[in-house]
Order: structure tokens, then C-alpha cells, then sequence
């Protein structure tokens, strides 16, 4: 048995009475890049922050380099880097004091390239942190982190309130890691098309647990939009391979898992039927996660479907 | 000189789009055998993509004969195209061949029409030189190809 340096276990967790993950099972396997996404609220920094062991799960397990992170040792953190939402630095600081304090906590750390990184984006050593704009801090916690040269890398949204210029940034101190050391890395993220960059695995954390769990490039290939519009007196069809059935003002929008000619012929003969069209992740995740009657609809959601429980897209 | 351009939000998988850009290089003439390939870490910053995925798309290039990787000294092009077993080459054409007739017919062409379209994309590609997958260029390429790696020192 391979072992993976992250694993979810049937993690439950509530906030007083209302449930927030309600059984999130996943495994991240070395050396890969996994992208957590979810609407706001939908439990991705919980996950992340039970994962580090700065929250308990109520129930279930979480294991981060094999160890129990609700018991996690010191040289378990040692090996782990982390960026949080909130870009947490000493205020005190100068970026210089900032890379030196982070240098003493890790013997592993890469000074050179700190400074390297740091140069890049455009910031002095000399500044002080409070001086930072909130973009440069988030970078900046980004490449104290990779600088550690940590085996898991978990960032809570590392690319919030950054312009596109500054994730681009980003992505180049990631890609470094990456081809530097094989680290593997577990993200949470809105922007879906840094997300399609650089993840080679995709979760989409939706009502406490995983909706979809599945290789970027089997969502890309297998799941399909097929606009369908039944006849009178025929269902929407269901089935392992429908992911969501959405209203439409006609008919309705099926997200199907690989569809052949087959299943195209068989829907035909129950109604009108659309081309299958691939999706961007953006469009997937709209589909799989928005409301039922679509953002742009008012109150047409007659047959109201709600996401279906579907782990794993493909094999 | 290669330029390597890929649609992240298109549904094509990124390694396949990678290895489809390197092959269209190659059989535009864009690229001489022996000529070097960037690094995994430098085009994958270059398309701001996974190093991982660059790694899997010349992994798929190399085991198709289209470029050599050399331990610490990089990538470099054939000269070759696709080197496969006579029948694999042919059951992969046929394969293509077939899917690209499928679509044409659903998109309502005649077969004269997607003869003639075929036959401009051969005329694109300058399929000229070509016989029995058999590259006249390639045995001068490979003289190149040699030639230049001894010439290559490490950076």
C-alpha cells in the first residue's frame, strides 16, 4: 500500500448546531497538486485547518504524513508548509527580519531563493511588512513557505486579493517547488483558471462533502453538457452517469459522465437533444454546484435537483 | 525555434495539448533534428502550467521517437516523426482517419469535399518529403542531431 501525506477519513465537523463537513473523504497522492474548491462557506478552510490540527473533527480522521493530525508531532509541522488565508506575519517586521526569523524555524530553508522570489516581485528587503500591500504579503507568505522547502504544501486560498500579474507570480514560485522537489501540494481556490493551470487533481467540496473528486484531465474529457428538452409526458433521465440535471427555459441541462453515441440515441428518443459540449472547470463547477433554475433564471425550477452525490468522476 | 501554445480552459487534456504543439512543430519544419527542447521547469513556467504535466507530455514525445532526453543534459528533437510498429502506425491512421470522416459526415461534407480538405492539410504540413513514414531529412537530421549533443556542454 502506497501511503499518501494526505488523507481525509469520514471528517465530520460542526459549528454549534449547524454541520459544515459531514463525512469529507480524500486522499492526495505524493507528488501531486490537489485543488480544493467549493462555494464560499462551503468548508474548505475548515478541512484545511483540521488537516493542520488547528481544529478537532468531530468525528473521522484526518492524516497528514501518516500521522493523526488531531495528535500532530512537531516534526510531522517541521515538514509542512502553510500559507493561511489571512497572510499572517509579525507586524514588527522587515521582509529581511521576516525571511531570517522563518530561516531559524526550518534548517532546510533556502535563503537564496527568498530573496531570489522576493527580488522578482518587486519588494524590498528593507521594507517593513506593515508597508506591504496585501497582495505582496500574501506573496511573500508564499515564498516563505516553498522557501522552507516543505514536503506538503497547504494553502488556504493563496491567490485572494492578488491581480493577475501577482498569480502569475505565484504560480512561478509554485512551479519552482514543484520541479525542485516533487513536493505535493493541496490548495483551496476561486480562480478556476489558475486552478486548470497547475492542479493535477480536483475536489469540489459542496453540502459538507465531495461532490467530485477526479483527475483535471477525466473532467475534461469525460463529463459533458447536453441540452435536452423531454417530450411531453417523459422524465429527465437519471442514472449513474447523469452528475446534475438542471432547469432550463426549455427543458433542462444534463451534466452527463461520458457519454457515447449510444446514450446520446437513447436520450433522442425521448425528446429533443443538443450537441454535447465540453466545459471549462469554471463552467463545470457552475453547473455542478449553482442553484438549480441557473443564475440568470428566475423561479423556473419545477423539477428541483439537487446535486447528486457523486464521488468520483471516471476511473 | 518552437513556440508552444496551449488553452487551458479547452477541454483537450494540457499534456496533449503540449504534445500535439511539439508534433505540429515538427511537422511544419519548424524544428531541425538535434535541436534542443526547453526544460520541463522552463516550460512550464514559460506556460505557467504543472511541471508534472510538461514531464508527462515529453515522457508521451519521447516513447513516440519525436525527441530523446539525455540525463542532465535536456531534450532534443529527432528529426524523426512517431516511431511505431508498421501495424500500430496504421491502426492509430485508420483510427484518425476514421473519427475525422465520423465528424465530417455528421457536419454534412461529401466525401469529395472532405478529400479536397484533407488534401489541403497535407499541402499545409509539407507532407512532400515523406514515403513509407520514411523522412529523407532524417538520416542528415541524425548526423545533426549527434553532432550537436557532443557539442553541448552542461549549464
Amino acid at each position: 500500500m502506497t501511503s499518501h501525506p494526505i488523507e481525509f477519513d469520514c471528517v465530520q465537523r460542526w459549528y454549534a448546531d449547524r454541520p459544515v463537513l459531514q463525512g469529507l473523504s480524500f486522499r492526495v497522492e505524493p507528488g501531486t497538486v490537489y485543488a480544493l474548491l467549493g462555494r464560499n462557506g462551503s468548508g474548505k478552510t475548515t478541512a484545511l485547518r483540521i488537516l493542520l490540527g488547528f481544529l478537532r473533527a468531530h468525528h473521522g480522521t484526518a492524516r497528514l504524513l501518516g500521522e493523526d493530525t488531531a495528535e500532530l508531532p512537531a516534526a510531522i509541522r517541521g515538514r509542512v508548509g502553510y500559507v493561511s488565508e489571512d497572510h499572517r506575519l509579525y507586524p514588527t517586521m522587515s521582509v529581511q527580519q521576516a525571511v531570517e526569523f522563518e530561516a531559524g524555524t526550518r534548517p532546510g530553508f533556502r535563503r537564496e531563493f527568498a530573496f531570489q522570489a522576493i527580488e522578482r516581485c518587486g519588494f524590498g528587503k528593507k521594507q517593513r511588512i506593515p508597508q506591504l500591500s496585501r497582495g505582496q504579503r500574501a506573496q511573500l507568505c508564499i515564498i516563505l513557505a516553498v522557501a522552507g522547502d516543505p514536503e506538503v504544501l497547504i494553502c488556504d486560498d493563496p491567490a485572494l486579493g492578488l491581480d493577475v500579474v501577482m498569480r502569475r507570480e505565484l504560480l512561478d514560485v509554485l512551479i519552482d517547488l514543484l520541479a525542485d522537489s516533487g513536493a505535493t501540494v493541496l490548495f483551496s481556490s476561486h480562480f478556476l483558471n489558475d486552478v486548470e493551470r497547475i492542479a493535477d487533481r480536483v475536489g469540489i467540496l459542496h453540502d459538507g462533502s465531495l461532490l467530485v473528486d477526479a483527475n483535471m484531465e477525466d473532467l475534461k474529457r469525460r463529463v459533458r453538457r447536453v441540452a435536452f428538452v423531454p417530450r411531453e409526458g417523459v422524465a429527465p433521465p437519471a442514472g449513474d452517469d447523469v452528475l446534475r440535471v438542471r432547469s432550463r427555459r426549455h427543458g433542462v441541462d444534463l451534466l452527463l459522465d461520458d457519454p457515447d453515441r449510444a446514450r446520446i440515441e437513447a436520450l433522442r428518443a425521448g425528446g429533443e437533444v443538443g450537441e454535447p459540449e465540453a466545459l471549462s472547470l469554471e463552467d463545470l463547477f457552475v453547473e455542478l454546484v449553482g442553484p438549480d433554475a441557473g443564475v440568470l433564471q428566475n423561479g423556473a425550477g419545477d423539477s428541483t435537483n439537487q446535486p447528486q452525490k457523486t464521488t468520483e468522476v471516471a476511473s | 525555434m518552437v513556440v508552444i501554445r496551449i488553452d487551458p480552459a479547452s477541454a483537450e487534456p494540457l499534456f496533449e495539448q503540449v504534445v500535439f504543439a511539439v508534433k505540429q512543430a515538427v511537422a511544419r519544419g519548424q524544428v531541425a533534428a538535434g535541436d534542443k527542447l526547453p526544460s520541463v521547469r522552463e516550460l512550464a513556467r514559460e506556460l505557467a502550467i504543472n511541471p508534472n504535466t510538461v514531464m508527462r507530455a515529453y515522457e508521451l514525445l519521447e516513447r513516440d521517437g519525436v525527441i530523446v532526453r539525455r540525463q542532465g543534459a535536456g531534450s532534443f528533437f529527432t528529426g524523426r516523426g512517431t516511431e511505431l510498429a508498421p501495424t500500430e502506425r496504421n491502426r492509430q491512421l485508420q483510427d484518425l482517419l476514421r473519427r475525422a470522416a465520423t465528424e465530417a459526415f455528421h457536419l454534412g461534407f461529401s466525401a469529395d469535399e472532405v478529400l479536397a480538405a484533407l488534401r489541403a492539410c497535407l499541402e499545409e504540413l509539407r507532407f512532400e518529403g515523406r514515403r513509407d513514414g520514411g523522412d529523407p531529412t532524417a538520416r542528415s537530421a541524425e548526423n545533426g542531431e549527434s553532432g550537436t549533443s557532443d557539442s553541448r556542454s552542461k549549464q
